[in-house]
């Protein structure tokens, strides 16, 4: 699960994470309002309206129709107000959301930390992720921050520092300490920096995060270590112990039919191809879209509807797909286990009756458990249903029907 | 022989009273499996399948020699599962389990690092040995005995394999679904080592998906070690990157583990890559008889 920028920071705040402090707002007004407060509260001249929505590269993209990017400094309250009505309501397109872009509901009106001050700033990167190879979280560091990290990384390989974290253990001091050093960090802004890592350390393991990363990650003129921008996946796995975090779901942010999917147990990925699928097991899913593009096609979807495929879930599944006006033809495919074939085909007829009218080519390949059970109840139902047994012979009619 | 498990294996269930526990443990009984009894924390002394069920696993392997544990616990109780299973000293974990939170795995994995327990999984359909032993929850029809081990991420697909593989003349020795979490126990290379040493095994399937860079690892390892023919397949080469395709390890995060980039390096070690899922049973068979020729 994402989190936007602003929920990502207050949870921060609860590890004793310093950050970039914000109101987030939904109206120009309440933008004013919130610019007012924080001068007030921090004394700064400027504030930041930063667009809030699940995809990176805010700050270098632009609103559709406007001249304002996702990312920008307000000089005082009325400015501040024209930004936040600017990109409230307005569809940001960066280089993560594609062309399409994301419609933005909220912005999160921050302190402006670039303040001058007796010392230089830095802008630096961090993040804490899992190495699947050693099954060790790794925290990732450079100096080169507020940039593309994979830019950094594939240019300059060698200003990419990693730091691995026994497991069973929290980060050591040693460790804090070297990533500090590797920061070219003195004095008080060395010592902020430790506290800093050891307690993002804590939040990313207490928060269960798949991924935080801290980019860029500041060191202000007056020796502070904040996070101003922070990006927070989390495993989904885990949150069924943090019913807080689960709260925090934008749906808004996703896709709607995949909304729609997830109410039913199943697991849809939208895609953009003319061939949707509805398959049991996902290693089985992603082979089935294989073999559509093989055979000509492109799939529109990725489905699996897991091992207790039913009527009701095999309906769903259909509804889902049908909704996509690109689909040319459904393959359905079935690898019976547990899970007995003809109660799968059963569902595909009750299905295929229940919503009528369906009109594109439906290509049911059922195989293992009572799979020639199946295919003759497939036969005998009168339904124009053209059946497969092998995964070769399901191929061939995906080619028939893409190419018809 | 056969790898991991066979006939003589003593498997206990942890989670052995549940739902999908009682459902599994009935199918590898009739399988043949040797249940030799199962966990349940509270059940202890009562019996259940006609086998004693204990409170512990400690329990349990003192009581019944058990040297296989399969798990069907739910995910927040699986990694504790995994590691009481290991320090009662079982040999073999076979863990069904899907959703394990991941840091649980991370600690899990660590705390079998120096100990004699494999660990197969989690989020694995399980290990069979055909026609002796079912240590999983696979339909146990498809396998029939022969010569071809497999070694897998993904459950479904593994039927699928081992169904093409029979209606190609073949049979299998054992297959391994390793499973697709992002940490697992035995990743692909170790399994694909465990067949290659399996004097019954004559030829390896091996299917991986997207994510992670076990298959190169595997097939950097058979250009080197190898001594028999694998064909390999990976799932998901029309996946779109930063999507997680179903298995919480099934994301591209790089080009690195693309579907394209792995079968690149499987084919540059050797293993003969199958574009099309459909044909990995028939591809195995050709490889044979050029082998053999």
């Amino acid at each position: 699960m994402n989190l936007h920028e602003y929920q990502a920071k207050e949870l921060l705040k609860k590890y004793n994470v310093p950050v970039q402090e914000g109101i987030p707002v939904d109206t120009p007004e309440a933008a004013a309002e919130a610019y007012k407060q924080l001068k007030v509260q921090y004394g700064n001249e400027f504030a930041v309206v930063k667009a809030q929505i699940h995809a990176g590269g805010r700050g270098k993209g632009t609103i559709r129709g406007k001249e304002q990017r996702g990312v920008a400094v307000g000089k005082n309250a009325e400015d501040v107000k024209t930004i936040a009505g600017n990109i409230l309501g307005g569809v940001l397109v960066t280089i993560q959301t594609g062309e399409a872009g994301k419609l933005v509901n909220k912005v999160l009106v921050a302190q402006d930390v670039y303040y001058p001050g007796p010392n230089p700033i830095k802008e630096l990167y961090l993040s804490i992720l899992l190495d699947r190879a050693k099954g060790q979280n790794v925290i990732m560091y450079s100096t080169e921050g507020g940039m593309d990290i994979e830019e950094v990384a594939h240019n300059t390989p060698e200003k990419i520092f990693k730091e691995w974290v026994q497991p069973n253990a929290t980060l050591q001091p040693f460790q804090a300490r070297k990533i500090a050093f590797n920061f070219g960090l003195s004095g008080e802004a060395f010592k902020n920096m430790v506290k800093f890592v050891t307690n993002l350390y804590n939040a990313y393991v207490g928060l269960d995060a798949s991924m935080l990363e801290i980019n860029p990650l500041f060191k202000t003129s007056d020796e502070k270590i904040i996070a101003v921008d922070c990006k927070l996946n989390l495993d989904d796995n885990a949150l069924m112990r943090h019913a807080d975090l689960e709260a925090l779901r934008d749906i808004s942010e996703e896709d709607p039919t995949e909304v729609e999917a997830g109410k039913y147990n199943l697991n849809f990925v939208k895609l953009d191809g003319n061939v949707g699928c509805m398959v049991n097991g996902a290693g089985l899913a992603m082979a089935t879209m294989d073999m559509i593009k093989l055979s000509g096609g492109e799939p529109a979807n990725f489905l699996d509807v897991g091992g207790t495929a039913n009527a009701q879930t095999v309906e769903a599944g259909f509804r889902i797909i049908l909704k996509d006006p690109k689909v040319k033809a459904i393959l359905i495919n079935i690898f019976g286990g547990i899970v007995r074939c003809d109660r799968v085909a059963q569902g595909v007829i009750d299905a295929y009756k229940s919503i009528g009218n369906i009109t594109v080519p439906i290509i049911v390949r059922l195989q293992g458990t009572n799979a020639e059970e199946a295919k003759k109840l497939i036969e005998e139902s009168g339904l124009t249903v053209q059946s497969a047994i092998l995964l070769s012979e399901a191929a061939a009619l995906v080619n028939k029907a893409v190419s018809a | 022989m056969s790898v991991l498990v066979n006939k003589n294996s003593k498997v206990i269930v942890q989670g052995f009273t549940g739902t999908e526990g009682t459902f599994h443990a009935t199918q590898m009984i009739e399988y043949g499996t040797q249940v030799v009894g199962g966990v349940t924390p509270g059940k202890g002394g009562t019996k259940h399948l006609d086998r004693p069920v204990f409170n512990t696993v400690k329990d349990a392997v003192d009581a019944t020699g058990a040297d296989v544990s399969i798990i069907f616990v739910p995910p927040g109780f699986a990694a504790d599962a995994i590691m009481e299973a290991a320090e009662a000293g079982i040999e073999l974990v076979v863990c069904i389990t899907e959703g394990i939170p991941v840091q649980d795995m991370v600690r899990a994995k660590n705390f079998l690092v120096g100990r004699q327990t494999r660990l197969i999984g989690p989020n694995c359909p399980g290990v069979i040995t055909a026609e002796e032993a079912k240590v999983g929850i696979m339909p146990g029809f498809i396998f029939k005995k022969g010569n071809i081990g497999i070694v897998s991420k993904s459950g479904t697909l593994t039927y699928e394999a081992a169904d093409q593989v029979v209606k190609a003349g073949l049979g299998v020795s054992t297959a391994i679904g390793i499973g697709g979490d992002p940490i697992i126990g035995t990743p692909t290379k170790d399994a694909v080592e465990l067949l290659m040493n399996d004097p019954e095994t004559v030829g390896i399937i091996m299917i991986g998906e997207i994510g992670g860079s076990m298959e190169a690892e595997a097939a950097k390892w058979i250009k080197e070690h190898g001594t028999k023919p694998v064909v390999g397949f990976i799932a998901g080469q029309t996946a779109p990157p930063g999507r997680r395709m179903g298995h919480a390890g099934a994301i591209i995060g790089g080009a690195d583990d693309t579907a394209a980039a792995k079968m690149k390096i499987m084919a540059e070690c050797g293993v003969h890559v199958v574009e099309s899922p459909a044909n990995i049973g028939k591809t195995m068979a050709e490889v044979l008889k050029t082998v053999k020729a």
